[in-house]
């Protein structure tokens, strides 16, 4: 009798335990995000919503799995708990084939869908893919260097360094390079990222639904600076990007190809600047600076641009 | 004149390379100084006879197995204060000038605490069960090259001893844990870390492949008279699929390594973007080989949960052949997949499509294990030990894991989540939640079989609930911190985002999953010091398998007489059956392999060569190599491998055990 009773105090004791340690764990997780931006989930362009989107429907469809193997999970370990002797025993039972069909054919279902929904959105986001607008698209050359980002409007003669202004509702088209490390440029505001790789050019396109200041980050280590790779990109509207493009365009900066050499040597905590651009075609230069060398086994007669990888340039190395 | 001579002798190594910052030099003298507590122990206790004969140059599983763990449980702790140390530098994020780690201090050790985890904790932990359970569960006494097995310890070993070396002379890898060049290259990179990561690496790696084939061939060739294929314990088919997995790409990893060695030590360009090299070629090489290992390692944690779910329940797994096509299915499709690490790198939307698909699709007969685990407890007589609680603990964090994996499958959606913290705390939420609970349910499980005395329940159970806290607080924090555009490996960050209450709820995650290795600490060392009152039979939790029909702990040679199989679950059908305590009319003879010093030698030789290949020391890489070289060709033509235990002596020994 007194056993017994000892036996329910704990119990109770068990379950307040238990359920001031959810409350703890899910007050610790308020507190800690309670008013944070979180940019994946709230987009401020036309491809990073369309991939908040695609988000929401994977989690959708997961849970038509997750849910059944939660309720599952605790429903059978209860109902066949050692210490409830009424439920039945059934030692040599083997499986049962209906089940089986059922739980190999649900999930092949869900995957099939996702896998349609793949196909589609892999190709409608492709980072290549051009955005469609009535605007006319903006074009910018990204350098990813040691440690900061070199942002060149070729079409406007202007660089900066560790910030991107953008008019807002206008295709912005990225080429993204680099003379460093493997770097990956990412702002997640924005669109989703795409890495930064020497002597080859990756492309990326994003547009910005309204003004504003959305963070990017390299999102892969590139050496000591990595974290300090951060910029700002700064959505403004048109008439305030043609005036930043005329402050810009009288600023005492200018980069050529030696100042954009001594530019490129690794540095930490440089802040944000502006050029105007004196040197001709600066990024196809620093592209193609990792491929000169090979000319021997690789000869490039190709002049062009962008050498993109696109249509997978890697079909070559034995995959 | 005297700089020649030194650079011959020592390569590039100088006094120098010896000075470390505080915190490194702390961890070195730590590890030095344990290592000469541990010599002078055994000196003080005269057991170097009794550790050269019965432990170093064992070539019996059970030993073999037993020292994996040991050295993998070392590991752990390493791994988990690498951890603890990221964490405080983020959690402090340099907030009013306190540098606890230098930026490239914190690289270095973000790039020890994967390698490290995962070649030299979950690989360890997984050979280790390998080794002392496949051959019993079996029927067998031994591996198929018992040997070869010894060689792979060792140089398991080796590798360990040269991930740790940088603690005390030069420095390690500031690269990550896969070393992408142009990063790990020579431009960026010409100190000694990468090239002790590439050696730790290339020598446990060697040690993984020559682990594999043997363990292969152990499934293939050596189980028990009647156990068909399909009548095996399915944790042997899942070592079966993750034996397959290591032959086929632990090669790719080999050859990766050597490329990049080659391009570091004699100035190739393979991995260059000059000269026609190309970094994208080691990214790709390199996940032809991480993929499958993240198999490797999970498909025993499978294996292991579908033991435990069977015995706890009192019932036969639901679902073998299913589970057995699971498997199969997953150990193909896992070769198939590598392209997602790096949907990123502008591939065209036909190849992601597909790689993408591809992902998706392992999701399915990985789904209908966990349904089918779940379903073994259907009309079962569930006991929730501990074994069984990380069976649940597993099924939630790993299912979580599996919606998280599918999200990241979808390239579009993936560009949002590629190397962000949401993608770390994923990839956590399969190896700890999958690969290192299952390897805690295996401990606890199999702990009596090899001692004779159980784990302490409660403090078990205790350091379940700690674990199972700290991880979600230490991980559900960084899905968000994704969301909000954190990525991975960042030694600071701009305050004004916000993010440092997420890094510390994180960081008191990561204190209780300490408590949590405290009470198992705790929990071991309680065990043995009250093992007269743990203290069990051969069959303590009414299990089903072979292996748990031989003594407690097991004879050196398991078996007295080989049993034969008529059914899965041969040990259950032998207690249906009363035929447990049967005893055969008389013995025979049993050869089991004598104890062989090469493996130990080759380990150690391997180790010597590492080094000197890191420094540069090139008259040591020679006599190293030729030392290597000369000692397998002599233990390999060695004849007289194996001694005799006389039949007389088993039947003693039997009865002995029987009488106890």
């Amino acid at each position: 009798m007194r056993n017994s009773k000892k036996r329910v105090s704990w119990r109770v004791a068990q379950v307040v335990i238990s359920s001031l340690v959810g409350l703890a764990i899910v007050g610790a997780f308020v507190w800690a995000t309670q008013g944070r931006d979180m940019p994946v989930l709230n987009p401020k362009g036309i491809i990073a919503d369309q991939q908040q989107v695609l988000i929401l429907i994977t989690v959708g469809l997961g849970v038509f799995v997750v849910v059944p193997v939660f309720i599952l999970l605790f429903a059978i370990a209860f109902r066949y708990r050692v210490g409830n002797t009424k439920a039945k025993y059934d030692p040599e039972l083997e499986g049962s084939k209906v089940l089986e069909a059922v739980w190999w054919g649900i999930p092949l279902i869900i995957i099939l869908i996702l896998a349609i929904i793949t196909a589609i959105s892999t190709h409608a986001l492709d980072p290549y893919k051009k955005i469609e607008s009535s605007t006319a698209p903006v074009k910018v050359q990204v350098v990813a260097l040691q440690w900061k980002w070199l942002f060149i409007y070729p079409d406007q003669d202007i660089a900066t360094v560790n910030y991107l202004t953008i008019p807002d509702n206008t295709p912005i088209e990225l080429s993204i390079t680099a003379d460093a490390p493997m770097n990956s440029f990412w702002v997640p505001a924005l669109a989703g990222q795409v890495y930064a790789m020497t002597g080859m050019s990756t492309k990326l396109s994003f547009m910005a639904d309204a003004p504003g200041e959305y963070r990017g980050a390299s999102a892969n280590i590139s050496g000591e600076g990595s974290a300090d790779m951060s910029f700002m990109v700064r959505s403004v509207s048109k008439t305030d990007f043609s005036h930043w493009l005329y402050k810009s365009s009288y600023s005492p900066n200018m980069l050529s190809w030696d100042t954009y050499e001594k530019l490129a040597q690794p540095s930490r905590g440089d802040g944000e600047k502006t050029y105007v651009v004196t040197g001709k075609d600066l990024y196809n230069q620093i592209v193609m600076k990792y491929m000169d060398s090979g000319s021997s086994s690789q000869p490039h007669t190709n002049t062009q641009t962008d050498h993109t990888m696109n249509g997978m340039d890697m079909s070559g190395m034995g995959m | 004149m005297i700089d020649q001579i030194m650079q011959t002798l020592f390569g590039r190594l100088t006094p120098q390379d010896f000075v470390h910052d505080p915190i490194m030099a702390g961890a070195g003298i730590a590890m030095v100084g344990a290592l000469i507590l541990a010599i002078a122990a055994v000196t003080f206790f005269k057991k170097w006879k009794w550790l050269w004969q019965n432990w170093i140059t064992s070539l019996d599983p059970k030993k073999i197995g037993i020292m994996y763990i040991i050295v993998s449980i070392i590991m752990l702790l390493r791994g988990f204060g690498d951890a603890l140390l990221l964490r405080a530098q983020q959690v402090v994020n340099d907030a009013n000038g306190v540098e606890i780690l230098s930026s490239d201090h914190f690289q270095q050790i973000f790039s020890a605490h994967g390698s490290i985890m995962i070649f030299f904790v979950a690989m360890g932990l997984v050979f280790g069960v390998f080794n002392l359970i496949l051959p019993q569960q079996l029927g067998s006494r031994d591996v198929a090259f018992p040997f070869l097995n010894s060689v792979s310890f060792w140089l398991f070993f080796a590798g360990m001893i040269i991930i740790n070396m940088p603690l005390v002379v030069g420095e390690f890898s500031n690269a990550g844990w896969l070393a992408y060049p142009p990063l790990s290259g020579l431009q960026y990179n010409p100190g000694t870390g990468v090239d002790y990561w590439i050696w730790s690496l290339q020598i446990a790696g060697i040690g993984s492949l020559l682990s594999g084939i043997n363990f292969f061939v152990t499934i293939l060739k050596m189980r028990a008279p009647g156990m068909g294929l399909m009548k095996m314990p399915i944790f042997a088919w899942s070592a079966l699929g993750s034996t397959a997995l290591i032959m086929f790409a632990f090669p790719i990893l080999t050859v990766t390594l050597a490329l990049l060695s080659l391009d570091r030590l004699i100035d190739t360009n393979f991995f260059t973007t000059t000269l026609g090299g190309s970094a994208m070629l080691y990214i790709n090489l390199i996940w032809a080989w991480g993929h499958p290992e993240v198999y490797i390692l999970v498909l025993p944690a499978f294996g292991i949960f579908s033991e435990v779910v069977a015995t706890f329940s009192g019932k036969k797994l639901f679902g073998y052949t299913s589970m057995v096509l699971a498997i199969i299915a997953i150990t193909i499709l896992s070769f198939t997949v590598w392209l997602h690490h790096f949907f990123t790198m502008g591939a065209g939307a036909d190849v992601n499509t597909f790689f993408g698909i591809m992902t998706m699709i392992i999701a399915i007969p990985t789904g209908v294990k966990v349904f089918n685990w779940i379903f073994t407890m259907y009309r079962g007589r569930v006991r929730f030990t501990t074994p069984m609680l990380w069976f649940m603990g597993f099924i939630v964090t790993f299912t979580i894991g599996g919606l998280t994996g599918v999200m990241m499958s979808v390239p579009a959606a993936d560009f949002q989540f590629h190397n962000s913290l949401f993608l770390v705390a994923h990839f956590h939420n399969m190896i700890v939640g999958g690969v290192l609970f299952g390897v805690f349910a295996a401990f606890t499980y199999w702990f009596p079989k090899f001692t004779g005395f159980m784990l302490n329940e409660r403090l078990g159970k205790m350091a379940f609930w700690s674990w199972l806290v700290g991880f979600i607080l230490a991980f559900g924090p960084l899905y968000i911190l994704g969301f909000m555009g954190a990525i991975r490996r960042m030694d600071h960050y701009d305050p004004s985002l916000g993010w440092q209450g997420l890094f510390i709820v994180a960081g008191v995650g990561i204190l209780f999953m300490g408590l949590g290795v405290l009470f198992q600490l705790a929990q071991v060392a309680y065990s043995i010091w009250k093992r007269k009152e743990h203290a069990v039979g051969p069959d303590p939790w009414n299990a089903r398998t072979l292996e748990w029909a031989t003594a407690t702990p097991p004879a050196e040679y398991v078996f007295a007489t080989i049993p034969t199989v008529t059914t899965r679950d041969a040990f259950w059908q032998m207690k249906k059956d009363h035929k447990t305590n049967d005893r055969p009319e008389h013995y025979e003879d049993i050869w089991l392999p004598k104890n062989r010093s090469e493996g130990f030698i080759v380990g150690m030789a391997a180790l010597v060569f590492g080094a000197a290949v890191v420094w540069h020391i090139w008259w040591l890489l020679i006599v190293s190599l030729l030392i290597v070289i000369v000692v397998l060709v002599v233990a390999l033509t060695r004849d007289d491998t194996e001694k005799r235990i006389p039949a007389e002596e088993i039947a003693r020994e039997e009865l002995r055990r029987a009488t106890v």
